[in-house]
């Protein structure tokens, strides 16, 4: 085993480390959330997550972006298995372990240059749309500064990855052709064969450093990568998986029934209750209804936060957003994975204790103007790729509002007093809600 | 028919009569109280009275079904409403509903059962094609024979409980041409008056909901927007009215549609 070797096992061990380090905190954060039960109904569980997060049925309903990124993720998939390979030849010295296979090796280098290729394509065409045609949702104002940034980083690190992919191949086909030592015959090389005319009048020197110093580039860079993951919206490539199990099965149109609040209705009208005892001096404190903070929210909603890939195809969908108002579903999403970010790295300073720091979800990320725009259409969640569900986070804040602060709109407040005073939103009589039979 | 007498039996009277309807029509706070939604409460009720439909309404003792509170955030409003319903309708042993409002549906149907109110409830619009198909309901007459329709689906029928067929299908049997809009079906945009924005002003913007969606239907060049919603039936029809088509275009619910194909 030569010092390179070594190197190498090294860097890998301590990606792999950093890298479970940070997805356990990412998971402590994801715990911060209540308690809610998706454990029901297995069978169309995995369907829904075979079908949207594997099958990706949401993505094409934009047909050209949706093939485009089924090529990359196909890509990244299937090219990662060359991982597998780069790995054991890195800690043994070996040179295309794999090999052996014979022509299913052949096969497989081959389609792997091949989704290459797409991938690179798809790349440079995304990065394109981001960058020079103005597509409004990659402009919207919660796009500004790292959001931005982190997608054109995501899609140039792909572009070189995949550049480096090639240009490896490239010298190895050159080097083998030339019958280097180390350098056995292996592999099929449809696309970098193409692209080693550019390299062929390097010396053999020459070529053996530029195979290694591309086949380190890209290892490392898929390592680097893979740490990136967790500060990144790229995240999703992870938990767009879980994020689409625990999905919600309901109709859309069904909003949660809040539990605490139907014990209290249940005792309000029970007709044996005696409205003076005494508070059981044993029973939990009241809960607070609604969220102000992300620890109000339930661990379905922080994990939709983290899977959120700011693609902004609900905010495009959103018709509030679309009329001029405040409200960006994709916005909801954001400032709920900041804000628990900041939760997180809180606890973590203050050795597992959350220290109050005097801010909120609501108010310090969130308005209540963009709460109050929302008109509960479930555009969003109908054009989440991933099923995340925005709507519920915005409702769980309206309770909050409406529950604790008493902070409705005033109009709201009219329509609610006459619901309650005449079993209608609007001043009418409730003995006149039969006059229209005889009008 | 003559000018038009329609039979509503209250649950009460029937109860009183020793009798019990096949299905109660929960006519809602719009259908009860909105001048405009009074008249697609009515032209339902003629197709009910006209295919036989054993059924009745609560009459004063039907109550907000609490959408409006609930979407709002005032899940104590709501579950008092809710449960103040159930306890009516439970005490009727009523089994299956049926209404004209897309949110009472909704509310019904998804968000009454946990609370002790189990029912098979249905949208006006699946029942006219039940009657339809079964034969108990005829269309005579064209009067909307080449007439353009463009139908809005409700959020809450559509997207939210996955409703799209029903109404289309009874629009094809006008013999009308149904255009639809660029975005319908799950890509329906919204009318604005869902989550209780009915109630209240917008937020700040730079337009209305129901003009933006007003504008999409106008591009279809119709005679008729149909939908089967009390609240977008309002805000369409002030869209309409906003953009001065008043005289070209109507917007109509599909029961108003059905009841006047063969001049009920
Ligand atoms: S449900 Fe609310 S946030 Fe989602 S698209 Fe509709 S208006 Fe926008
Ligand atoms: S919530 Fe879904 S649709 Fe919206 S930006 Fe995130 S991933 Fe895209």
């Amino acid at each position: 085993m030569g010092i390179a070797n070594i190197i190498f096992i090294v860097v890998l061990l301590a990606a792999v480390v950093l890298f479970a380090r940070n997805v356990g905190k990412i998971r402590r954060n994801i715990k911060l959330g209540k308690d809610v039960d998706r454990s029901d109904n297995k069978p169309e569980r995995w369907k829904t997550m075979i079908r949207v997060a594997l099958g990706q049925s949401k993505m094409v309903v934009r047909p050209v972006a949706g093939i485009m990124h089924i090529f990359i993720y196909l890509g990244f998939v299937i090219i990662n298995l060359e991982v597998l390979e780069i790995v054991i030849d890195g800690a043994l010295g070996t040179h295309r372990v794999f090999a052996f296979l014979g022509g299913f090796y052949d096969f497989l280098i081959g389609s792997f240059e091949i989704l290459a290729v797409l991938v690179l394509v798809s790349c440079i065409v995304f990065f394109a749309r981001r960058n020079l045609i103005a597509l409004k949702r990659f402009k919207n104002p919660e796009m500004k500064g790292w959001p931005s940034l982190d997608g054109n980083l995501i899609l140039i690190i792909e572009i070189l990855l995949m550049s480096a992919f090639l240009s490896m191949n490239a010298s190895d086909y050159l080097l083998q052709a030339r019958g280097v030592e180390h350098y056995t015959a292996a592999g099929a090389f449809p696309v970098s064969s193409m692209i080693a005319p550019i390299f062929s009048g390097m010396t053999d020197a020459g070529l053996v450093a530029l195979e290694r110093f591309t086949w380190w580039f890209h290892i490392v860079g898929i390592l680097a990568f893979l740490n990136y993951l967790v500060i990144s919206k790229h995240f999703h490539i992870i938990l767009a998986f879980p994020n689409t199990f625990y999905s919600n099965l309901n109709a859309k149109g069904r909003f949660t029934n809040m539990e605490a609040v139907t014990r209290e209705v249940k005792m309000m009208m029970d007709p044996n209750a005696d409205p003076y005892a005494a508070p059981d001096p044993n029973a939990p404190p009241p809960e607070q209804f609604g969220a102000k903070d992300v620890t109000d929210l339930n661990w379905v909603q922080l994990m939709n936060a983290y899977s959120c890939t700011e693609c902004g195809r609900c905010t495009s969908e959103c018709p509030a957003n679309q009329t001029g108002k405040l409200l960006s579903p994709r916005k909801i999403m954001m400032d709920v994975r900041d804000r628990v970010e900041e939760v997180g790295k809180n606890i973590d300073a203050n050795k597992g204790e959350f220290k109050e720091d005097g801010k909120s979800l609501l108010n310090d990320y969130i308005t209540p103007e963009e709460l109050w725009a929302c008109t509960s259409c479930n555009a969003c969640t109908q054009a989440c790729p991933i099923n995340i569900d925005p709507l519920s986070i915005i409702v769980d804040m309206r309770r909050y509002l409406v529950m604790e602060q008493s902070a409705a709109p005033m109009e709201l407040n009219l329509m609610m007093s006459n619901v309650e005073n005449n079993g209608a939103p609007w001043q009418f009589p409730a003995a006149d809600r039969a006059n229209w039979i005889n009008e | 028919m003559a000018e038009d007498k329609i039979i509503v039996p209250t649950m009460a009277e029937m109860t009183a009569r020793g009798e019990k309807p096949d299905v109660l029509f929960w006519v809602g706070c719009a259908g009860s109280f909105d001048d405009r939604a009074k008249k697609i409460t009515k032209a339902f009720v003629k197709l009910l009275n006209k295919a036989n439909v054993s059924f009745a309404v609560l009459g004063a003792e039907e109550s907000c079904s609490g959408d409006p509170a609930k979407r709002a955030g005032n899940e104590f409003l709501f579950q008092m409403q809710a449960v103040t319903n159930i306890e009516v309708l439970n005490a009727y042993e009523v089994n299956k509903i049926v209404t004209a409002c897309p949110h009472c549906f909704n509310t019904l149907k998804n968000e009454y059962p946990e609370l002790g109110g189990d029912y098979d409830v249905v949208h006006h619009t699946q029942l006219l094609q039940q009657l339809l198909d079964d034969g108990k309901l005829t269309i005579e007459g064209g009067n909307f024979k080449g007439k353009k329709i463009t139908f809005h689906d409700p959020c809450y029928l559509g997207r939210g409980n996955g409703v799209y067929e029903a109404p289309r299908e009874l629009i094809a049997k006008l013999d009308a041409e149904l255009v639809e809009m660029r975005r319908c079906k799950t890509r329906g945009l919204c009318c604005g008056a869902g989550g209780a924005q009915m109630f209240k002003e917008a937020e700040k913007g730079d337009k209305e909901v129901n003009i933006e969606r007003t504008e999409e239907a106008l591009e279809t060049k119709p005679n008729i927007i149909a939908t089967g919603c009390p609240f977008c039936n309002t805000m369409m029809t002030d869209g309409v009215k906003n953009k001065e088509k008043e005289g070209e275009v109507t917007v109509m619910d599909v029961a108003e549609l059905i009841a006047n194909a063969g001049d009920l």
